[in-house]
Parts: C-alpha cells; sequence; structure tokens
C-alpha cells in the first residue's frame, strides 16, 4: 500500500523535475538576449542537467524503490541527492541565472530578499553545517530512520531536507553566486574541514552499529559507501574552493611595480 | 592550511577584498603603496621560506595518507576500515585525520603553485617539508593512532609487533632526513638576492 503511495508521487516529481530543467533553460534564453551580457555559460546548463538527473535518480526509479529494502542502496541515493546533486546546483549557479533573467526591479526585490537576516542565518558556513551534518546524524543515530519507512510525509520531509541541507551546505563554502556576507578563505576551509570529518566518523560509526532494522552487511557496505563516496564529492570541493584562494591570490604588486618601474 | 599572504606584500584583507574581487569591477585595479621596498622584501623573504616547508608538509602528510589508504588498505588488504576494539576518540582522530589529508594534498600542491608562480620555489626546504609531514603523520598513525587508539592494526598477523617496528623506524627516519635537509636550507643563502631588485 504504501509502495503505491509512493509510485503515485514519483510522477507528479517527475514532471516537478522536468519543468524545473526547463525553467533554467528559459531563464538562460531570456538572459541571453539581454545584450549588455555576457552570454549563459554553456556547461552550466550541463551542471544544471546532471544535477537535476541526480535528484531524479535518488528519488525515482530503481534506486528509490529499493532504498526501503536496502540500506547500501539507501546509501547511494543519499550521496545523490545530498552531495552529488546540491554540488552541481551550486556549480549551476540558478541564483545568478535568476537575477540575470529577472527585470531589474525583480532581481532587486530578489537581492533584497537574499540579504535578509533568516537567509544570512542559514547560509552562514557553521550553521549550514550543523543543519547538514547534524541532520544526517540524527537520522542515523537515533529512530528517525526507521520512523522515515513508515511515514510518507516524514519521508518527503527527510528527502527535502537533506537535499536542502547539502544545497546550502555547498554554496556557503563555495561562492559561485554573489553572496551578501563573505567569509575568508581559512574560515571556509575550517568549517569545511569539521564537516568532512563529521561525515567521515558518522560513517564509521554507522558501520560499527547500523540503525535499527539494517542486516549487519547492508551496514557495513552502506557505510563504506558513505565514506568513500563522500571523499569523492568532497575533493572537487575542496579543489574548488583551493582555486578560488589561488586566483583572489594572485600576486598584483609585480605588475604594480613593474609599471612604476620601480 | 592555506597561508595568508603577508598583509604589506598583498593586502589581501579577507572578505573585504575577497568581495571586491568578485564583484569583478575592481579586479585588477587594486593598488597597494609600499613606502619601503627593503623592509617589505626581508618580511615576504621569510614568509616565503615558511611557506614552502608548510606547503611541502602538507602535501608530504596527505601524500603519506593517501599511500596508506590506496596501498594498505585497498589493494593489499592489511588494514581494516573499522576496528571492534576502535576507542571513540580513535575514531575522531581517523575522521579529522583523514578530512585534513585531502586537504592537506590539494591546498598543498595549490601553495606549490603559489611559490611558482611567484617564483619563490626553494627546492631543498620544500622537500624537507615533505618529509617531515610524512615523517610525521606517519608517526602519529603508527604509535598514537594504531597503538594508542586502535583504530586498526597495520596487519592482522601474530607478529604484528615487526611490522610496527619497520612501519615507525621508517617514519623516524624520514623526520632525520627531513630534520637534514631543513638544517641545510637554513644555511643557503636566499634565494633571492636582496640587491637584485627582483621580486
Amino acid at each position: 500500500m504504501e509502495n503505491t503511495n509512493i509510485d503515485y508521487s514519483s510522477s507528479h516529481l517527475a514532471i516537478l523535475l522536468i519543468i524545473v530543467f526547463f525553467l533554467y533553460i528559459g531563464a538562460v534564453i531570456t538572459s541571453n538576449r539581454k545584450s549588455h551580457l555576457r552570454k549563459w555559460p554553456f556547461i552550466r546548463c550541463v551542471f544544471w542537467f546532471f544535477g537535476i538527473l541526480s535528484v531524479a535518480l535518488s528519488l525515482l526509479g530503481p534506486v528509490a524503490s529499493q532504498a526501503h529494502m536496502n540500506f547500501s542502496i539507501h546509501m547511494a541515493g543519499h550521496i545523490l541527492l545530498g552531495m552529488l546533486a546540491p554540488m552541481l546546483i551550486v556549480l549551476a549557479a540558478p541564483v545568478t541565472l535568476l537575477l540575470r533573467s529577472l527585470p531589474v526591479s525583480g532581481a532587486r526585490r530578489v537581492a533584497q530578499l537574499l540579504r535578509k537576516w533568516p537567509i544570512r542565518l542559514i547560509s552562514h558556513p557553521v550553521v549550514a553545517t550543523i543543519l547538514n551534518i547534524g541532520g544526517l546524524w540524527l537520522l542515523y543515530t537515533t529512530d528517525l530512520y526507521m520512523m522515515m519507512h513508515h511515514n510518507l510525509l516524514l519521508h518527503i520531509i527527510i528527502h527535502v531536507h537533506v537535499f536542502l541541507a547539502g544545497y546550502v551546505f555547498t554554496a556557503s563554502i563555495i561562492y559561485i553566486e554573489p553572496t551578501a556576507h563573505r567569509y575568508s578563505f581559512i574560515y571556509r576551509s575550517i568549517v569545511l574541514l569539521l564537516a568532512l570529518a563529521g561525515h567521515g566518523i558518522l560513517s564509521k560509526y554507522i558501520y560499527a552499529s547500523p540503525p535499527d532494522g539494517v542486516p549487519r552487511t547492508q551496514g557495513e557496505t552502506g557505510a563504506m559507501i558513505m565514506y568513500y563516496g563522500g571523499d569523492l564529492i568532497d575533493i572537487i570541493l575542496i579543489f574548488i574552493l583551493c582555486q578560488h584562494w589561488y586566483r583572489a591570490t594572485r600576486p598584483r604588486l609585480i605588475q604594480q611595480t613593474q609599471s612604476f618601474g620601480v | 592550511m592555506i597561508a595568508e599572504a603577508p598583509s604589506v606584500y598583498n593586502s589581501r584583507i579577507p572578505g573585504i577584498l575577497e568581495m571586491l574581487y568578485n564583484t569583478s569591477i575592481l579586479r585588477g585595479e587594486i593598488m597597494t603603496h609600499v613606502t619601503n621596498v627593503a623592509a617589505v622584501k626581508r618580511h615576504t623573504n621569510t614568509s616565503y621560506r615558511q611557506r614552502n616547508l608548510w606547503s611541502g608538509f602538507l602535501f608530504g602528510l596527505g601524500l603519506v595518507a593517501f599511500i596508506d589508504e590506496t596501498v594498505f588498505h585497498q589493494l593489499l588488504h592489511w588494514h581494516h576500515f573499522y576496528d571492534k576494539s576502535t576507542t571513540d576518540i580513535g575514531l575522531v582522530s581517523d575522521g579529522l585525520f583523514h578530512a585534513f589529508s585531502w586537504f592537506a594534498t590539494i591546498g598543498g600542491l595549490f601553495m606549490l603553485a603559489d611559490l611558482k608562480r611567484r617564483s619563490e620555489w626553494q627546492i631543498k626546504r620544500w622537500w624537507s617539508g615533505i618529509l617531515l609531514g610524512a615523517g610525521i603523520f606517519q608517526l602519529y598513525d603508527g604509535i598514537i593512532q594504531h597503538k594508542i587508539m586502535r583504530i586498526h592494526q597495520i596487519r592482522y598477523v601474530d607478529n604484528v609487533i615487526i611490522y610496527d617496528i619497520v612501519w615507525n623506524g621508517l617514519a623516524l627516519i624520514l623526520i632525520f632526513i627531513g630534520l637534514y635537509f631543513l638544517k641545510q636550507s637554513r644555511h643557503s643563502p636566499f634565494k633571492k638576492d636582496e640587491t637584485n631588485g627582483e621580486y
């Protein structure tokens, strides 16, 4: 009975994801019509496509239908929904695109909204980390994981939270979009480091004591998928953060002294 | 892990400049007024010497952690993902060092790229950093993490003590060679001649 429920909602979800994908493409077309703006990079559309695809893969099809029974598959879905999809979507810079495609007055209103304190609070690196990693600890170390499989509403809330928390966290660490209140590279590096450690420690904790109702072997494989899958995404995040640091600290004095002839 | 550029040299006030840079309006137009060139040069010279050491240290640490993961965990299957006797503090230490090692590898290499674009790479000092980072991490892994925190053993055999001796002995050798290089690089003159005017 529960399965039919989820199947019913999954066709709605598929339509929703397709609409979201084409909204972005529509915004790209609108933005490209504005002659004073540079053309929107094609690679961002690619990121958006694969981001939406990752969400779809984790919530629809075989991964979603087997995630209830199999913890390893649930974990693969978690990596897709909570880490890969958010990263790809951050790289697609949807907020920047929104600001570019809206008329000036609308863009100004959105920019004002983004500067409001609730957004600032949630996108603070430490708060975003607690929402993201703390949420995972809560899910896998309490009865929440079991309850999730018996309550459709809880199921939806948790999956939405995993995705949104992943998105906010990624956006708080690497600045692709215009960000009102910025934190230094070293600050974000330390927060990212602690977040990765929290993720790794949780993986090994799950290996040792999987959530109730999860067979030992599945718990072990799932934990290893979480640990090494997490590593893969984290390497990309670290690389992007370091690359931004490298670009921002490029020597400027050399050019200056040369031009002054010192 | 990412060292801040000396403030006089780069005038990178974290946050503000980063913001200006990213708005791309002021990109390339930020100027610094330097009055005492010699003082700046002395300051940057010591700072670059330190950064060479740190870049090597971080990369060395990351490299050893990476070899540990690929060779001993994945290829040989000597190390175990989790050992029942692992203490809680061991789990935390392992998680922190695992995360830090990824950061160190990538960050260390970006620091190296930064030194190279500034023509400030001091090879001997950098290598001393590599050996020290590698040796110190291996010793920490071998003594604290394997033995005291009991994350996992080197190999699950009877005479694991032999493996422990080789492991930690190797770590000590790396540290000593690193210290020797460090001492040598300390005596070597500054890479950049002060009268050269080029920095």
